[in-house]
């Protein structure tokens, strides 16, 4: 395990990278949504620095994970909480980590079973190769090259931590 | 093998949901907590989320039933899961066909579970002792036996009003000695170690070894009901009642029928519930039955989510993928 510093300068890069974002699209009222339970830490910290008007939307995609005949049930789930109307909005979707794109594929479709928004911006504190469907982000707070066989984990909130860890550990 | 051996797989997970008894308080908490998590999903505007989509579970209801059966469908098409819904009383079943034939030509239709009402005990246990090892067996209810997702949409309901169990003194009043619920929900309520249970009931509705369970007994619906934190009053269940076990309809709900002065013993917050159908005027009186302190319709509910965690725990892996 090696500790990945930076997550200030990071949060600070997705921050700049959302408020361009939102200027070039002519976004005027967003909300925003955080992936449990990173995404969700992270999300905290931008909805309060954007100023978004409604409160925090927060997703569990366990039950629109790809991957549930080989894994089963997660105890852990914790329910989805969107406290406002997806329908015809402008939504901040925030995740930790981008890797191979299936969380965010889960994630999409969920959010589509509350209603058909107008658009989606994705933002990640980091991005990672290994993408296995053509999903991307919109805005990344940073860059990571990993071989294959590691892996970046989140821990926080407080305090909000990277560390690279080898599969299995 | 015991009911316990046959539920759970190696690694602790359920395999089949036979019966409450055995089972762990971690286990009753983590279906509680999986149910807390699918309630979420009535909030969409597409009531469903994918998780067993492609599954195909079988409604193979030997007994008459409504509630448990439409929630059980409902639970499964909220899963994505495709329902089978096989009519007994219309199957080949009563033109001469064994029960384990029935089984087998169903498997052979490449099903994932079977949800088993029966109107004798053990038979989902007999079941899941014989069906094929892809397929996952739950008890919607065996004779006298149990009623699993029952008792654990009770307890989940009971969590919901009053969190904290060990604190808690529960009153289950009636007939209890036809009862698969009230068997079930004393091995949840003991499991999640409830203070006190009461088993609330004439002489002849009371099984006389009921005090093993380690419930105690009253007679006397006052004394039953005193200090209570919650009342699940149980159905009169006639049908299963071949001699006189009570004078009369109306004399049992003079004496144990729950009114609004009767549930003033109890404390003032508590909760009254009943795992339906109600007779009213029977068991209890409308205005309790449609009361402040009635939790009866979301008992309902709650089995729709209830039934949703033990459908998606109990759903078997694709073990050609699984990760060891």
């Amino acid at each position: 395990m090696a500790d990945f510093p930076g997550t200030d300068a990071l949060l600070d890069h997705l921050e700049n990278s959302l408020r361009q974002e939102i200027v070039r699209r002519g976004i005027q009222d967003p909300v925003m949504i955080g992936i449990h339970s990173g995404g969700a830490w992270i999300a905290e910290l931008l909805h309060a620095r954007l100023g978004i008007r409604e409160p925090l939307g927060k997703l569990d995609i366990t039950f629109y994970r790809d991957d549930f005949s080989q894994i089963g049930m997660n105890p852990q789930v914790r329910a989805s909480h969107l406290p406002f109307r997806v329908e015809g909005r402008d939504i901040l979707l925030i995740d930790d980590v981008f890797y191979t794109g299936r969380t965010i594929r889960a994630a999409l479709n969920e959010i589509f079973d509350y209603g058909r928004p107008s658009q989606i911006v994705l933002g990640v504190l980091l991005e990672r190769d290994g993408r296995q469907i053509p999903l991307r982000p919109d805005c990344v707070g940073g860059m990571l090259d990993l071989p294959l066989g590691q892996r970046i984990k989140l821990t926080g909130p407080d305090p909000l931590a990277l560390s690279i860890h080898a599969n299995g550990t | 093998m015991t009911a316990t051996d046959l539920q759970l797989d190696e690694r602790g997970r359920l395999r089949h949901f036979l019966s409450i008894e055995g089972l762990s308080r971690e286990l009753l908490v983590s279906i509680m907590d999986a149910a807390e998590s699918f309630s979420s999903v009535t909030e969409q505007t597409v009531k469903k989320v994918p998780l067993l989509r492609g599954k195909t579970i079988v409604n193979l209801f030997f007994e008459t039933s409504t509630r448990t059966r439409t929630t059980f469908e409902l639970a499964a098409k909220r899963l994505s899961a495709d329902v089978l819904n096989v009519n007994i009383a219309t199957s080949a079943t009563t033109k001469g066909e064994s029960l384990l034939d029935t089984i087998r030509n169903i498997e052979a239709m490449h099903v994932d579970m079977f949800v088993v009402r029966h109107a004798q005990s053990g038979a989902s246990h007999f079941i899941a002792r014989h069906v094929a090892p892809h397929i996952s067996v739950i008890n919607a209810g065996d004779g006298r036996h149990a009623h699993p997702t029952q008792a654990m949409l009770d307890v989940y309901t009971i969590r919901k009003h009053k969190p904290d169990f060990q604190q808690l003194t529960v009153a289950i009043v009636g007939d209890i000695l036809h009862s698969r619920v009230a068997r079930s929900e004393i091995h949840a309520l003991r499991i999640l170690g409830v203070r006190e249970i009461r088993a609330v009931g004439p002489r002849t509705l009371i099984p006389s070894d009921i005090g093993r369970m380690g419930v105690n007994i009253h007679h006397d619906l006052d004394s039953g009901l005193k200090d209570v934190d919650v009342v699940i009053m149980l159905r009169l269940q006639r049908e299963r009642m071949s001699g006189g076990f009570i004078p009369s309809a109306h004399e049992y709900y003079a004496c144990f029928g729950l009114t609004a002065s009767r549930l003033a013993l109890a404390k003032a917050d508590a909760i009254v519930m009943h795992p339906g159908p109600i007779n009213r005027g029977v068991e209890m009186d409308s205005k309790v039955a449609d009361g402040c302190q009635s939790v009866i319709l979301q008992q309902v509910t709650h089995g729709i989510a209830i039934r949703m965690a033990v459908l998606s725990m109990a759903m078997r892996l694709d073990t050609r993928m699984e990760t060891p």
